[in-house]
């Protein structure tokens, strides 16, 4: 393994209150030293950081690659090109690939295909329940053993209270974190908008905020009830961030994340049955993406997730109802979080943070930091760098992304995973 | 949200897809319209070559009877070539057939496609896809719009009462399953009247309806009083098997409209229902058959009323 230098750079880690010019030290695939040179270190290859930003690779905690499965959306191999791109040094899977992964030989054949593209950093989330299929558990102690961070039942129900009571306790007993996005399914009745001004306008199917917050009010209270530790996905609305709120202040071991996207759109930009803002949950209003914005400047909301759904365009190539959901999202995360950074709504640092510190500690890996003996995950970018998402720039396999044609600042340069360098961006100086 | 794609860059109509987006002279326009082609002593409609050589195809992926006749004869009327097509909808489910069913039409060289469709935004997403020299007529998608439907209401309402800022109009019945509804509303808030009401359970009304333009009752009795037209809507059966109604008798006791309360709305009130409708659920037989209706006469203009907006649409093309 090379030893690389990464000098000039505004290094930005909140794990280590770390804010200073300086340069950092990589050996043998780990962080040898921040600032600080240590003695007689010799570089085999140098990047230059001058004006550009270098912080701990991003961690995402949920994407779908969709492999295993739907490779006529994409594959491990164009959406890890993108991650890199963007950023991105670890990614969670959701299990709901074809197959399931709700056994180990699944699990590890997800982390067969993530190992022959060169990008280390697949983690797998196992099935909560068989199949998904919300009535059975499924071998959680196996799958952790497999190597899954934790539990989901992705975007199927729990067929009920019971069920789920038991799937927590389980869970519990093994120390596997659930990863579980509040959605009543009854409530949300087949919606595909939110409930509100413009569901009524359009006649489109739709879904009031209960059913994200009746759900989570439910989890919060198993939450109690059988110690299970809960990290809480992709939150859209103002009174699900009030309940998490009360919920921390109780002191209750719960965390939550919000969609990048949901932190800038709402119903109100959508464009006329364009399936490109089909997303689940929906924008909602104006007042829904402002507490987002809140709660995660104070901390209610934890950390950013790009919750990446790439889709082939027949998938988006309908009447809006019909469409699937989901928006390709890899690529644009660190612009998007930019934005926020650009608006006030919340300060670089925090920002940083909520795509590396948080989401490690969410996991309980020892990664998201530039903590001397960590692996080396690095995302080095020009804060300034202008580009525009189109087919030249994208990676992803999936166009489905509403910022299609739009212009965005902040660009990645380099990333580095396990101290290997797996993205330069075309017309960078290259590591020397 | 806005709908200009139905709108060509010097405003005039390109597609009809909505009620929404289109300003009170346009709407004025194809009513003006529609009634220069209503004969003055028979009220026929004669034939006229405006659409001589055009080809039109009716693509209906959901039932209708009389909508689609309607377009049909309006067509012929027109003097345009007419083909009508009913599309099951199951071998239509996804969008990319859907595609490909508009694709292999538009190579046999087609002018103009009228559509309905039991999902919402279906016709914008034609409208969006087709050949740019295809117009597109919404003949009812999902629960979106209706807006043949509703101009044909408003032809109706004027006809009767020649004036829309003094009216008061009741819409009664399942809003929120209605595409006539919405763009009735939309349709009488253009036009200026005074007041749309409209009356029905909560489980039968959408969120924030009040942001339409609307008032609310939910007591028929109450609501229809000072009302100048009544809007009846037709109640489907599968609202009672996914508990948003009780039963159809308690419906009509509610909210069913009867010749005693017919009496509460203004003495010279009118009573519509875009048919087909329910006797004895939404409403009387005595109510729907009596004076006061004009259930027929608007089946009769919906004639009119499609060759205008048909005629108008084709218009961008030099058609006339």
């Amino acid at each position: 393994m090379s030893r690389i230098l990464i000098e000039n750079g505004r290094i930005i880690d909140p794990a280590n209150n770390l804010n200073r010019l300086g340069s950092v030290y990589i050996d043998d695939g780990k962080i040898l030293s921040v600032i600080y040179k240590p003695t007689g270190f010799d570089p085999d290859q140098i990047i230059d950081a001058r004006n550009q930003i270098v912080c701990p690779g991003f961690i995402d905690l949920s994407t779908r690659l969709r492999e295993p499965g739907q490779s006529r959306k994409a594959t491990f191999a164009s959406e890890t090109s993108a991650a890199a791109a963007g950023g991105i040094t670890t990614m969670c899977l959701q299990p709901d690939t074809i197959p399931v992964v709700d056994t180990p030989a699944v699990a590890e054949l997800v982390k067969d295909l993530a190992e022959k593209t060169g990008y280390r950093q697949i983690l797998p989330i196992g099935a909560l329940t068989q199949k998904l299929e919300g009535t059975e558990l499924s071998a959680m102690l196996a799958l952790k053993q497999a190597g899954c961070v934790a539990v989901s039942n992705a975007n199927q129900p729990v067929k009920n209270l019971l069920i789920l009571r038991r799937a927590m306790e389980y869970a519990a007993s093994h120390d596997l974190l659930l990863i579980y996005r509040p959605n009543d399914v009854w409530l949300a009745n087949n919606g595909c908008v939110h409930e509100g001004a413009l569901s009524t306008r359009y006649g489109l199917p739709s879904i009031p905020d209960a059913a994200e917050t009746i759900a989570l009010a439910q989890c919060l209270e198993l939450a109690e009830l059988t110690g299970c530790r809960v990290h809480f996905g992709q939150l859209s609305s103002r009174r699900s961030v009030i309940k998490l709120q009360q919920a921390k202040k109780y002191g209750l071991a719960v965390s939550a994340d919000v969609a990048i996207h949901q932190l800038h759109l709402t119903e109100e930009d959508i464009i006329p049955f364009d399936s490109a803002y089909h997303v689940q949950p929906p924008f909602r209003t104006n007042t829904d993406k402002e507490s987002l914005r809140e709660g995660l400047a104070n901390g209610t909301i934890d950390s950013i997730c790009s919750d990446h759904q790439p889709h082939d365009l027949d998938a988006k190539l309908g009447a809006f109802p019909e469409t699937e959901s989901g928006v390709s999202s890899l690529e644009t995360l660190l612009p998007l979080m930019l934005r926020l950074v650009t608006q006030q709504a919340i300060t670089l640092e925090q920002g940083i943070a909520a795509l590396t510190q948080k989401p490690a500690q969410i996991l309980q890996i020892d990664r998201g930091a530039l903590t001397s003996g960590f692996s080396a995950d690095i995302c080095i970018f020009d804060p300034d760098q202008e580009w525009q998402v189109n087919s030249g720039a994208w990676l992803s396999q999936g166009v489905n992304t509403p910022f299609w044609g739009q212009d965005f600042k902040g660009q990645v340069n380099h990333t580095l995973q396990n101290g290997m360098v797996i993205y330069s961006r075309q017309g960078v100086s290259k590591p020397i | 949200m806005s709908s200009n794609l139905q709108l060509n860059p010097e405003g005039k109509l390109k597609h009809f897809l909505t009620i929404e987006g289109l300003d009170k002279n346009l709407l004025i326009e194809i009513l003006d319209l529609a009634e220069s082609f209503v004969g003055i002593t028979d009220h026929r409609i004669n034939k006229v070559p405006l659409l001589r050589g055009k080809s039109i195809v009716n693509l209906f992926f959901e039932n209708s009877t009389r909508t689609r006749s309607t377009f049909e004869l309006a067509a012929k009327r027109l003097s345009a070539d007419v083909l009508s097509m009913s599309i099951a909808t199951s071998s239509t489910s996804k969008g990319e057939s859907l595609l490909d069913t508009i694709r292999n039409l538009e190579a046999m060289y087609v002018d103009m496609f009228v559509v309905r469709h039991g999902i919402s935004g279906a016709a914008h997403f034609i409208a969006q896809h087709a050949a740019p020299h295809i117009s597109v007529i919404n003949a009812g998608d999902g629960q979106h719009a209706h807006p043949t439907q509703a101009m044909l209401d408003m032809f109706t309402i004027r006809q009767v009462k020649k004036e829309f800022s003094n009216l008061r109009v009741a819409i009664v019945g399942d809003i929120l399953h209605s595409r006539v509804a919405r763009s009735n509303i939309q349709a009488l808030n253009t036009l200026g009247v005074a007041e749309v009401r409209v009356i029905a359970p909560k489980t039968l009304l959408p969120a924030q309806v009040e942001t339409m333009g609307v008032t609310v009752s939910h007591n028929l009795a109450e609501g229809l009083k000072d009302i100048d037209v009544i809007i009846m809507l037709r109640l489907q059966k599968e609202r009672m098997s996914s508990a948003l109604l009780p039963s159809e008798n308690e419906y009509f006791k509610c909210f069913g409209l009867t010749e005693d309360r017919l009496k509460i709305a203004k003495p010279d009130a009118i009573v519509m229902h875009p048919g087909p409708i329910n006797r004895g659920v939404e409403i009387d037989s005595k109510v729907a058959d009596g004076p006061q209706s004009v259930i027929l006469r608007q089946v009769s203009n919906g004639i009119a009323i499609r060759m205008a907006i048909m005629a108008m649409a084709m218009q961008k093309q030099g058609a006339a």
